[in-house]
């Protein structure tokens, strides 16, 4: 198991502005897997990904990608991991000056000296993969929320990375966007062999296509098991998520005064 | 800084530069053209109306284009490169990285500034002096327009007046210099507004606003400076 | 747009903007009569230059043969000392006379060179020995008044 393990996370934490937002995260992350990290909005799981692609420095602790400690590599080091790894935004982050095969393209051209007869090959191979062969020629104004976050898709396989990140890739998707790009993170997990790491909080969907569920709540980790693990949890939050209860361990309202002293109720006019 | 200097001598960055050129340079083009033509115009005119009064109105071509060359040429092309290009620099780049195009770069290992600054920076660079050089040239032409063809001053005085009032060293090589420092300036300001935009769209819009505000003053503190150290004691 | 249309507007954007220069240089400038060539120096000490300044022409015949450099007070004669860059395809013999002109009643002062007879040719830190002051107005009209005064003075008398 060890020697399989991609990425490794070590009591994690981070503050931003002396506020905590993560706090002793552990994960282990094997190769070859599909891993869902879910939470309520602005617990940290954008932070996480941050942390692993090494934007951000943790305050404490480390995550290792591929046997290396992320915050440790110098700048170029770092650009050579991260060829290794690539990570599609919440909207896609297409280059908006570039056709979707310039897109696609981006990295090839970047990184590597190929011919561009080959790099024609190869991005109309990953346009495939994604059902976006035909599109090749559109700018990404032109796609609709599905289809641009299919290109991006193309976009992070484009160099056959070990690791993808996906930040909220269901966000703002009708139902059949929503359970093509869920089955394609599945299919080409499989079949190019990376390990995924999707951030989101879209239970159901992504309980069908995940191999391992992380709960994140309030910096820590609530809850992990596999899929089924998960639904049949009673741990309160994990129930109020996956069931999508308006009340419970997360608490409807915003901290507040009480109430009947808000509204003045039994003061001044009493 | 010293990055974007770097960065921008690789060759295979070279057609992005190119491309950049387009953006800035070329589709400048016509605004430049446009008020220089009309600057001139105007300044023949009222060089021609005060002129006349010392009967020396065969002075104004030196009028024209001493004031072009000089200043409204550098400093009004610089102003409306500012508004065309510098804004629209700062922009795109602000909207690139309010919708994480420049994280997403990041991420892939390309460094933005590399890829997405330093070409703007060096385009911007590279269009202003021409784009100077037109203005005044155009301006020129407009104000022989309107002072030889329209009002009929004699052409051959225009010419040579002008020419000898107007020293190669002094006149056109200082003013050269001046747009290459206003080019620096203004895209300098234009890349940095746009790479350090709050990524919001309140955020790009107070960016944009920065960057014509503060190249526009940049522009003229500059002038004077340069005014300062290049024409003292010149008559 | 396709990149090579892009990159045909570029190329003709970057040929308009050094045809802008060079028309600056050579129409407006004056880098096609005379910066370019070669050139040598000659001095000329003058009693008063008026409003001489550096990079005044100085004419031979009407036309501009070079350029004024320097311009410096001498202490020991209490005269000006005007260093001047003449074009070398022009040459002036040594009894060449140099004097400070006007163009027109308010116009710029220039040096004018009246070539003399002499067969030696001056030649680069020569000193130029014939020399006539600018003329001032001030002290013309001041001449102009007093011998006015002087003359109803005789009438007087």
């Amino acid at each position: 198991m060890t020697s399989e393990t991609l990425v490794e996370i070590n009591d994690l934490n981070f503050s931003y502005d002396k506020r905590a937002i993560l706090k002793g995260i552990n994960m282990t992350m094997p190769r070859g897997k599909v891993i869902a990290i879910m939470g309520g909005s602005g617990c940290g799981k954008t932070t996480l990904l941050r942390l692993i692609g090494g934007s951000v420095a943790p305050s404490s602790g480390y995550v290792k990608v591929a046997g290396q400690v992320v915050h440790e590599l110098s700048r170029d080091e770092l650009f050579q991991m991260r060829r290794k790894m690539s990570m599609l935004f919440q909207f896609g982050a297409l280059f908006t000056d570039l056709s979707v095969f310039d897109n696609v393209a981006f990295q090839m051209r970047e990184h590597t000296n190929l011919p561009e007869a080959v790099i024609r090959d190869l991005v109309l191979m990953k346009l495939h993969a994604v059902g976006l062969r035909g599109a090749h020629k559109l700018m990404p104004a032109e796609l609709s929320g599905g289809m641009a976050r299919r290109v991006a898709l193309a976009r992070s396989i484009a160099l056959d990375p070990l690791l993808i990140m996906y930040d909220e890739p269901f966000t703002g998707l009708d139902p059949i966007s929503l359970s093509v790009i869920g089955n394609l993170i599945r299919r080409l997990t499989d079949a190019l062999g990376m390990t995924s790491i999707v951030v989101t909080h879209d239970v159901q969907e992504s309980l069908k296509i995940v191999d391992y569920v992380y709960f994140i709540s309030e910096g820590v980790i609530a809850a992990h098991g596999t899929p089924a693990e998960v639904r049949d949890s009673v741990a309160p939050f994990v129930h109020q998520f996956v069931h999508g209860e308006e009340d419970g361990p997360v608490p409807f309202h915003y901290p507040a005064n009480s109430y009947a002293s808000d509204l003045r109720l039994g003061g001044r006019f009493a | 800084m010293l990055m974007l200097l770097k960065s921008g001598i690789s060759l295979r960055r070279f057609h992005l530069i190119i491309r950049e050129i387009y953006f800035t340079g070329v589709l400048s083009l016509i605004i430049i053209v446009v008020s220089g033509l009309f600057v001139g115009m105007v300044l023949g005119l009222q060089g021609y109306e005060t002129l006349q009064k010392y009967g020396s109105e065969s002075a104004v071509g030196t009028l024209v284009a001493l004031s072009l060359v000089r200043e409204l040429g550098p400093v009004v092309a610089a102003l409306l490169f500012a508004s065309r290009a510098g804004s629209a620099i700062t922009a795109e780049i602000g909207l690139m990285k309010a919708t994480e195009q420049l994280a997403a770069m990041e991420m892939m290992a390309v460094d933005p500034i590399a890829r997405v600054v330093a070409p703007r920076f060096w385009a911007g660079v590279i269009s202003m002096p021409f784009l100077a050089a037109m203005f005044s040239a155009v301006g020129i032409f407009g104000g022989y327009l309107v002072t030889v063809v329209l009002i009929g001053v004699d052409e051959g005085s225009f010419w040579s007046q002008m020419q000898n009032a107007v020293d190669f060293r002094y006149d056109i090589v200082n003013g050269v210099i001046k747009t290459c420092v206003f080019g620096v300036a203004v895209t300098a300001i234009a890349v940095f507004e746009g790479y350090d935009a709050p990524p919001t769209a309140e955020g790009v819009s107070g960016a944009t606003t920065r960057t014509v505000v503060t190249s526009s003053l940049a522009i003229l503190g500059l002038d004077f400076v340069l005014t300062a150290f290049m024409f003292r004691g010149m008559s | 747009m396709q990149r090579t249309t892009m990159d045909l507007w570029v190329g003709l954007f970057v040929a308009a903007g050094i045809g802008a220069l060079l028309v600056l240089a050579l129409k407006v400038g004056n880098m096609g009569t005379y910066s370019a060539a070669q050139s040598y120096t000659l001095l000329g000490n003058f009693e008063n230059i008026g409003g001489l300044k550096p990079r005044a022409p100085v004419k031979s015949a009407g036309v501009v043969v070079g350029r004024v450099v320097d311009i410096q007070f001498n202490p020991e004669t209490f005269d000006a000392v005007v260093t001047m860059s003449i074009d070398s395809r022009y040459q002036f013999p040594k009894d060449t006379f140099a004097s400070i002109l006007t163009s027109g009643l308010l116009g710029e002062q220039y040096i004018g060179l009246a070539a003399g007879g002499d067969e030696v040719m001056l030649k680069s830190g020569d000193k130029i020995m014939k020399t006539n002051s600018a003329m001032v107005l001030e002290e013309m009209i001041g001449r102009f008044l007093f011998n006015k005064a002087s003359e109803s003075n005789g009438d007087k008398n």
